[in-house]
């Protein structure tokens, strides 16, 4: 059987190579992405419009701005699914599994990370801030984040971690995050623009109208921020203890 | 000349590190290796110029990903049936 399913793979294989040849140059200006009207608009045009010189952040929180909300709504759902699911099948399945964790955190890794985790964070801060001039965002910023409340978990124990960011706040943060985000669409819409329509917000701050672009960007990359946190962190909160929230790796 | 071959070097690491994780038993190693192959698909996107892309690969994928894999892996049986 293995052998027979070898022959579409190679076949299916052979085609890819073969189309893959139809593919531009890399970094071509012939190629169709950088002949259509799109990409030069927003070349040309982003700067003007935005003041943002890193044209990837204008392109995601504002021209794309909708298709980033739901992408962190997206983030939030899956992070609450894997809270149902886990709930619901540690209830049931409740001491038939519960390793205590005996051994005592090691001194050299803690005192390590004891050291590493106000660097990790303030990384964080200025990955997510400094997301309109240099590579990064909401999302990365975010993982970063994330990940040094994992870390804590990792060396310390999980009880240790969540004395500091509690699961239940974790869901209140994830949703917190949305609500700015939707909020700030929300109140453009209200000043008499569209959903997510920045521009409006300098009728009720002292910028003008590119630079209130701007600044609504950092605020809805904060919201990304706060949602991707709370959910990495309670997503390795939940899978590793099967949802029980109790001892851990 | 010199990013030529860099690229060819990384994309044969990289069908061998998806090999790897496919053919592997152990399922600790098989996410380790896929840890290795998002490393590798970072320095891809990093090397065309695309460094959001690449940042947001080894943050999630090589990073949060790992991670959560080896976390889960530690409540399952370790060894993959096929």
């Amino acid at each position: 059987m293995k052998k027979i399913s070898l022959i579409p793979v190679l076949l299916v294989g052979a085609l890819l190579v073969y189309a893959a040849q139809d593919f531009p140059e890399w970094g071509s200006p012939n190629s169709p992405a950088s002949q259509s009207p799109v990409s030069s608009h927003f070349i040309a045009n982003t700067g003007v419009d935005t003041e943002v010189p890193n044209m990837v952040t204008a392109v995601l929180a504002d021209y794309r701005g909708f298709d980033t909300m739901f992408e962190t709504v997206v983030v939030f759902i899956a992070g609450m699914a894997v809270l149902a699911i886990l709930k619901n099948s540690s209830k049931k399945k409740a001491g038939s599994k519960e390793f205590e964790v005996d051994v005592e955190p090691d001194l050299i890794v803690t005192n390590t990370v004891r050291l590493l985790i106000p660097v990790i964070q303030i990384f964080a801060f200025y990955v997510l801030a400094h997301g309109h001039v240099s590579p990064g965002g909401g999302f990365q910023g975010g993982v970063v984040m994330g990940a040094s409340f994992i870390l804590i978990a990792l060396s310390w124990d999980l009880d240790t971690a969540l004395a500091r960011f509690p699961a239940d706040r974790c869901t209140l943060v994830a949703g917190l995050g949305i609500v700015l985000y939707a909020g700030i669409g929300l109140l453009s819409m209200f000043l008499g623009g569209e959903f997510l329509d920045y521009a409006e917000l300098a009728q009720i701050f002292p910028v003008s109208r590119e630079m209130a672009r701007y600044h609504a960007m950092l605020g809805v990359e904060i919201g990304v921020g706060l949602t991707v946190t709370a959910i990495m962190f309670s997503l390795y909160a939940n899978l590793s203890t099967e949802g029980r929230l109790k001892g851990g790796l | 000349m010199g990013l030529e071959l860099f690229n060819t070097f990384i994309l044969l690491l990289l069908v061998v590190a998806a090999i790897v994780a496919l053919r592997v038993k152990d399922l600790l190693t098989a996410s380790v290796v896929f840890g290795v192959y998002s490393f590798l698909m970072c320095l891809l996107w990093a090397e065309m110029g695309a460094v959001d892309v690449a940042f947001t690969e080894a943050t999630v994928g090589a990073g949060i990903s790992t991670v959560v894999m080896i976390a889960t892996i530690f409540n399952l049986k370790r060894k993959s049936s096929d």
